[in-house]
């Protein structure tokens, strides 16, 4: 037992500042795809939403995409060809300018691809679950469209959207942990490479599920004040 | 409009993460892996040591250019070196055939044979085809060591590692019956503590559409004066002595090869 | 075409042009970039059918076509990738089937107990069996395939003295295991929520029939929490196979490693579009499947 907490301390001896790195590169990852995957996500469920069959197509093909292929593979191909895709893009602009599309880049792009098109979804079925009589009421106090989506259907959307999104982000979080698989120094990498060198993967795989175990109980609590927030115009009843 | 404004600048700020300068190789970023020792590895303090990291620096010094290594794991590192994320790899990668049609090459640095390795407790007499027939071997992915294995032992089950770390858990455990590395590699995780598992069970005689002519610096292609500028300086490292102090602090005979 | 008035026989005048809206123009530009980045996906795959066509047609080609052909196939040194990997690709994909469908079945058989022991009454039942489903659902399916993988490799001699080595020492079983144990624990939750959402009523109305429990549950509310746990299901199987890919990292050969051999051997990028082009044929077809099946056995709920 007291070799286990040598092994995990801070410091020279132990591995626990190594993996509190990871904890830390893990986090980031998750937080810096969110904002992208919210974004890209309402955007398509707009189109998705909208009256227009070619729009609508458009997007359902990403979802398609982006839901069918495995999670991993997404990654690999955004991994090895999205920096030459996009090189070859200026390249045929005539400038040659190398990209470097590290581990951490990669991943946040496939991690936005992904949790955009299922976000989508959630965002999807809030727009259907608000009435059209909002709209007209909005219409009929004169305001425009993109003011009537700006402050009357968007505050509600996020309220009926918060429960699925939610989900999604606890998702988002374990998928981060394949992101280690090109080199990014997560939670998962730091304690492969502890697990290798003292012989112990028991232990520090156990330690990193613990980890994301922490990090998804400490995810939770922070998603249900938000939705508790979200709902304080709601009467009690 | 503020959100996509901002999207944008995170696009710019994206694309811009490490726009390389032009080629004047005043300065030459160097790919490595960091997981294959005596050759290139990482302390464990984020430290690059090792074979490779050694000769690279003499051969920074030799060519007055300033060098910058970045790691890079095993799978990835000729798609790296084509995009562009460095210069040169010099990580011990044998010179092929199937890799030159996508990566120029200098000239060797050192040539060291493959060997299989085994539990100590072993009861593999050889290494002929039909003494590893049935076999669990593990190799490192994307190396020329599983390619030999493919090609010259089809009847072996062949099990494929993203490092070496990971086969030689798996050797100690008995997950696998036998692992082919490189023989330097394999002898100096043997001498440690780590590898008082196993042995060597013996070399293997290099195929050369497989292994090559040794390990060289690989060079996107077309980029003909960093090759030459490599090729000079591993020649007068070769005469100056410097290879032969680097040669001397990891090993007890001369890996050049001949 | 119906006439506007049936007793003048007037047709009907035609609809009046749809305007070029925004969204119609964003929905045109983004389907045409579809269509472009389509289209160059097949011209940049059908290299590989240039020399099975030529070959194919040559015989039947004028004389001038046949030399032309005949230059076209003299350029094509090499074998085509699918030639090379064609195969490669069949054989994974046959392990990443072997790997979901064996996973799934047991994972289903684990669930029902798991999901009975989470509804029970019982702390001593019920505190275990969330514990299992709070770890499986909470952490990354490849941290557990690790944990699995290499921490019992590390327990070497006590699985040995207990018999169970030779279940660890293989990297298939191993990846069955810990995606048997990940998918029980998904589905014990769907089966546990669908049967919640069976109304107490029919609980009650079997009771009144003097059914026994047993008989109820299977007979009565088992049926009922199928259908409606026959879209979360269906998902499960969808995740699972996606899922799957995570086996190449502990060196079992299934499609995705098939795929990464392929790559390290070529660097052609083809071998990720094969298998994206695999991976998406296999969860669309199943999906369509799926929707098919859920149609038919909700066919008596329509109204």
């Amino acid at each position: 037992m007291n070799e286990a907490l040598t092994l995990l301390s801070f410091g020279p001896n132990g591995w626990g500042d190594e993996i509190a790195h990871g904890v830390l590169i893990t986090v980031s990852l998750a937080i810096t795809s969110l904002p992208f995957g919210l974004f890209l996500g309402f955007i398509i469920a707009v189109a998705k939403n909208s009256s227009e069959p070619s729009l609508k197509m458009a997007a359902n093909i990403y979802t398609t995409i982006f839901r069918g292929l495995p999670e991993l593979l997404t990654l690999f191909m955004v991994y090895y060809g999205l920096q030459i895709a996009i090189r070859e893009g200026i390249r045929l602009l005539g400038y040659d300018v190398q990209i470097d599309i590290n581990s951490f880049v990669a991943g946040v792009v496939a991690l936005s691809f992904v949790f955009s098109s299922y976000a989508s979804e959630a965002f999807l079925s809030a727009f259907r679950g608000i009435p059209q009589g909002q709209y007209e009421g909005g219409y009929a106090l004169g305001l425009s469209h993109t003011k009537t989506m700006r402050l009357i259907i968007v505050p509600q959307l996020i309220r009926l959207a918060l429960p699925a999104l939610g989900n999604l982000w606890l998702v988002l979080l374990k998928d981060t942990a394949l992101v280690s698989v090109v080199g990014l120094e997560d939670i998962l990498r730091e304690v492969g490479v502890a697990a290798r060198n003292t012989k112990e993967p028991f232990l520090f795989f156990g330690l990193a599920c613990v980890l994301y175990l922490i990090l998804a109980m400490i995810s939770s609590a922070g998603l249900s004040k938000i939705e508790g927030w979200s709902k304080r115009g709601e009467t009690s009843r | 409009m503020r959100i996509l404004r901002l999207a944008a600048a995170a696009a710019v700020v994206l694309a811009g993460v490490g726009a390389a300068q032009a080629d004047d190789w005043s300065k030459v970023r160097i790919g490595t892996e960091g997981a294959y020792p005596p050759f290139n590895s990482l302390t464990s303090d984020g430290q690059l040591v090792g074979f490779d990291i050694d000769i690279a620096n003499a051969l920074c010094e030799e060519m007055k250019v300033e060098c910058e290594f970045v790691t890079q794991d095993w799978d990835g590192m000729i798609p790296a070196l084509q995009a562009g994320k460095f210069d040169a790899v010099i990580a011990s990668m044998s010179i092929t055939e199937e890799r030159k049609q996508k990566v120029d090459f200098t000239n060797k640095y050192y040539n060291t044979p493959p060997a299989i390795g085994v539990p100590k407790d072993s009861k593999l007499a050889g290494v002929t085809k039909e003494d590893l027939s049935g076999i669990l071997l593990g190799a490192q992915s994307s190396t020329t060591h599983s390619n030999y294995a493919e090609a010259h032992f089809p009847d072996a089950e062949l099990k494929l590692y993203p490092t070496a770390d990971e086969y030689k858990l798996d050797l100690e455990n008995g997950r696998i019956d036998a692992v082919i590395e490189d023989v330097v590699v394999l002898s100096d995780w043997l001498a440690t503590e780590n590898g008082a598992c196993c042995k060597v069970l013996s070399t293997l005689k290099s195929d050369p559409v497989i292994n090559g002519e040794g390990a060289g610096i690989a060079i996107r292609k077309g980029e003909d004066e960093l090759k030459e500028m490599f090729n000079k300086a591993i020649v007068a490292i070769r005469e100056n002595g410097k290879y032969e102090e680097i040669n001397a602090k990891y090993f007890d005979f001369d890996v050049y090869g001949d | 075409m119906i006439a506007a008035n049936p007793a003048t026989g007037t047709p009907r005048p035609p609809a009046p042009p749809k305007p070029w809206t925004n969204a119609r123009i964003a929905g045109h530009v983004l389907m045409a970039l579809w269509a472009i980045a389509g289209l160059y996906l097949v011209y940049y795959l059908i290299g590989n059918l240039e020399k099975p066509i030529l070959e194919f047609l040559l015989p039947y080609l004028p004389i001038d076509w046949q030399e032309y052909a005949n230059e076209r196939l003299a350029l094509q040194t090499f074998d085509s990738y699918l030639e090379r990997y064609g195969q490669k690709y069949i054989d994974g994909l046959i392990v990443t089937l072997q790997i979901v469908g064996l996973s799934l079945l047991f994972g289903a058989a684990l669930s029902i107990p798991i999901a009975a022991a989470r509804s029970s009454k019982w702390k001593i039942f019920s505190w275990p069996a969330y514990g299992f489903v709070y770890f499986f659902r909470g952490t990354p399916l490849i941290a557990q395939t690790f944990l699995i993988y290499y921490g019992f490799g590390s327990f070497r001699p006590e699985l040995q003295s207990i018999g169970l080595w030779w279940f660890f020492r293989d990297a298939f079983y191993c990846v069955v295991f810990a995606f048997t144990l990940n998918t029980a624990a998904y589905q014990a939750e769907i089966l546990r929520g669908a049967v919640q959402n069976v109304a107490r009523g029919q609980w009650e109305g079997a009771a009144a029939l003097g059914l026994s429990k047993p008989v109820t549950f299977f007979k009565i509310i088992l049926p009922q929490a199928l259908i409606v746990a026959l879209r979360p299901y269906g998902n499960e199987i969808i995740l699972m196979i996606k899922g799957s890919a995570i086996a190449a990292i502990v060196t079992v050969f299934d499609m995705f490693a098939e795929t990464k051999r392929a790559y390290s051997r070529t660097y052609d990028f083809q071998a990720y579009i094969w298998a994206a082009v695999l991976y998406l044929m296999i969860v669309e077809t199943l999906r369509r499947i799926w929707d098919k099946l859920e149609a038919r056995l909700t066919r008596h709920l329509k109204r």
